[in-house]
């Protein structure tokens, strides 16, 4: 095989040509400002209009609920921050998890040293959030539960429609980061009683930069970049208006294609997941096996780091990711796969592959042939796994 | 990230492996921080006749661990305490500032292995202290290792 074989798609997609080739005149010939009074500039708002129909389409809510952001962090600081401050006469508590992306977690944190508090709530072995803990956590003062939807690191999707229930039940407001949900699973804001939801462009073929916040209609919320009065005056700045049309288009293909395209991604998910757990030994997968997204494998391998796994698997054209400290610049392994109890040895071990619209079996098979080879060097070389062998040595005596 | 040198030595390491017997055996480092360096000796007439490391790591600590290796064959014990992490990096042309300790523990290593033969055979080397103990985390493991 002699190309590139992308197999990171839950840290970015690339932008499909058909988007990019509806957003181009509007870097060009449509330049003008949504906001002016003449013509050419007055379609530039419709099309917004009509991008906006399409994010709403997608999660089951009316088009006025939907306000374009930068993008998933942004979408993610606005709804924590904008509910903090909006609900803050009524209590000073909120509620997420050990598991979620750092534009929540910080976050939260930023609003813990603010005099809020916050419960992290912990995940099972599979990362899913026990409904029950949930309940346990809602005291008088919460004003906010935030859990995302699918988690972009172990794949795992949590019960959303009973989270979203228990919340609603308790009268406080539910926001889940959809990022890596929309457009790969079903999401209806109504039937999962979901009030605020992040989505972000880049991670469903439309490009960088460039998201939106589902806000239920009656809910308070600030704005947040102060500005003109774009997006209902919530959200100030003149409109990115190729990104918004791209976004649109994108998401529409997206939902279009949902149906077939994640049954053909689950197969090849389930395909890869089957050969690398028999063919390779002391090996894991990280996620629940049947809650996950239909593009996500993570598997742990003893013994070995993840950062020469990268490296190793991009000297053979694989592009993927791991939890791994060294990938992440800090000496801890991801808090994802900490959260689900993995030891941090173990998790310093882990492979992230995340499938899109262009992978194949056949580059499965190619990724499975290289990674037996490729642990199987790792391992020759690691210390843990000549003490391993020896220790088995003694046992065996 | 990383300079041609480095990458050179990632994709073909020199002196891996394990020597059967050594006259002096370091490890370091520990698995909970993803980095642990073990070097071994074969020492003869004050002489560093092989080395052999191993190393589970990132592409750095690889990198770092074959370049000390390298840097101390065929030296004498003396002049290898003169391999310093800051000759490692010198002779990579540079690391990461994010993968500098990995050159750190190149050299303890390579210590450590040097603690070994001198305490084996009685002997004082100028200038080399005794290296933290290693622990590779075994009792906390074992229950983990079921689910595999
Ligand atoms: C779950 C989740 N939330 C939020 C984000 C941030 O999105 P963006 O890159 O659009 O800011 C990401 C992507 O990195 C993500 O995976």
């Amino acid at each position: 095989m002699n190309k590139k074989i992308y197999l990171d798609h839950a840290a970015t997609t690339p932008t499909k040509p058909e988007v990019v080739e509806v957003m181009l005149p509007y870097f060009t010939e449509k330049f003008g400002n949504p906001s002016s009074i003449y013509e050419f500039s007055g379609q530039n708002k419709e099309a917004i209009e009509e991008a906006r129909e399409s994010v709403a389409k997608a999660i089951g809510a009316n088009e006025r609920e939907i306000f374009f952001t930068s993008g998933g962090t942004e979408s993610d600081n606005w709804a924590i921050l904008g509910i903090a401050e909006s609900y803050k006469a009524k209590g000073n508590h909120i509620i997420t998890t050990a598991i979620e992306h750092h534009a929540v977690l910080h976050t939260c944190e930023y609003l813990e040293k603010n005099g809020y508090e916050v419960t992290y709530l912990e995940v099972d072995k599979d990362g899913l959030v026990n409904p029950n803990d949930l309940k346990e956590a809602i005291k008088d003062s919460t004003i906010l539960i935030t859990i995302m939807l699918a988690n972009n690191e172990v794949g795992t999707i949590q019960p959303i429609e009973e989270l979203g229930a228990i919340a609603k039940a308790a009268g406080v407001l539910f926001h889940t980061d959809a990022v890596q949900g929309v457009g790969h699973i079903p999401i209806d804001v109504n039937a999962m009683h979901i009030d605020l939801l992040s989505i972000s462009g880049h991670k469903l073929y439309g490009p960088k930069g460039i998201g939106a916040l589902y806000v239920r209609k009656g809910i308070k919320l600030r704005s947040f970049i102060h500005g003109g009065g774009q997006e209902k005056k919530r959200r100030g700045g003149t409109e990115n208006v190729p990104a918004i049309v791209g976004f649109g288009k994108a998401i529409e293909l997206a939902i279009r294609s949902m149906e077939a395209e994640s049954k053909r991604q689950a197969e090849l998910r389930d395909y890869l997941i089957e050969q690398v757990l028999e063919r390779i030994p002391h090996c894991r997968l990280n996620g629940h096996r049947e809650y996950r997204l239909p593009n996500n494998a993570n598997f742990s391998f003893e013994f070995i780091e993840g950062e020469s796994l990268l490296i190793m698997l991009d000297m053979k054209d694989i592009c993927a990711s791991s939890g791994s400290a060294c990938t992440s610049g800090s000496l801890d392994p991801s808090h994802v796969l900490l959260g689900i109890g993995l030891p941090h040895e173990i998790a310093h071990g882990s492979l992230r592959i995340s499938l899109g619209e262009q992978n194949t079996k056949e580059e499965m098979d190619y990724l499975i042939e290289s990674l037996i080879v490729i642990v199987a060097r790792l391992r020759e070389m690691s210390p843990l796994y000549e003490d391993y062998l020896k220790k088995q040595v003694k046992i065996e005596r | 990230m990383y300079t041609k040198k480095v990458m050179d030595h990632f994709q073909n390491p020199r002196n891996m492996g394990e020597i059967e017997d050594p006259s002096g055996v370091g490890t370091v480092g520990n698995a909970k921080c993803g980095d642990i360096m073990r070097i071994y000796l074969d020492i003869k007439d004050d002489v560093i006749q092989d080395v052999k490391f191993k190393t589970f790591g990132c592409g750095a600590a690889v990198a770092t661990s074959s370049m000390a290796t390298e840097l101390v064959k065929g030296k004498t014990v003396i002049e290898a305490m003169e391999v310093t992490n800051k000759a490692v990096m010198e002779a990579l042309d540079g690391l990461p500032r994010a993968k500098v300790h990995c050159s750190l523990l190149a050299e303890e290593a390579l210590q450590a292995a040097l603690w070994d033969y001198a305490k084996k055979n009685g002997i004082v080397i100028e200038g080399l202290e005794e290296p933290k103990p290693f622990e590779d985390h075994e009792e906390e493991e074992e229950e983990e290792e079921e689910e595999f």
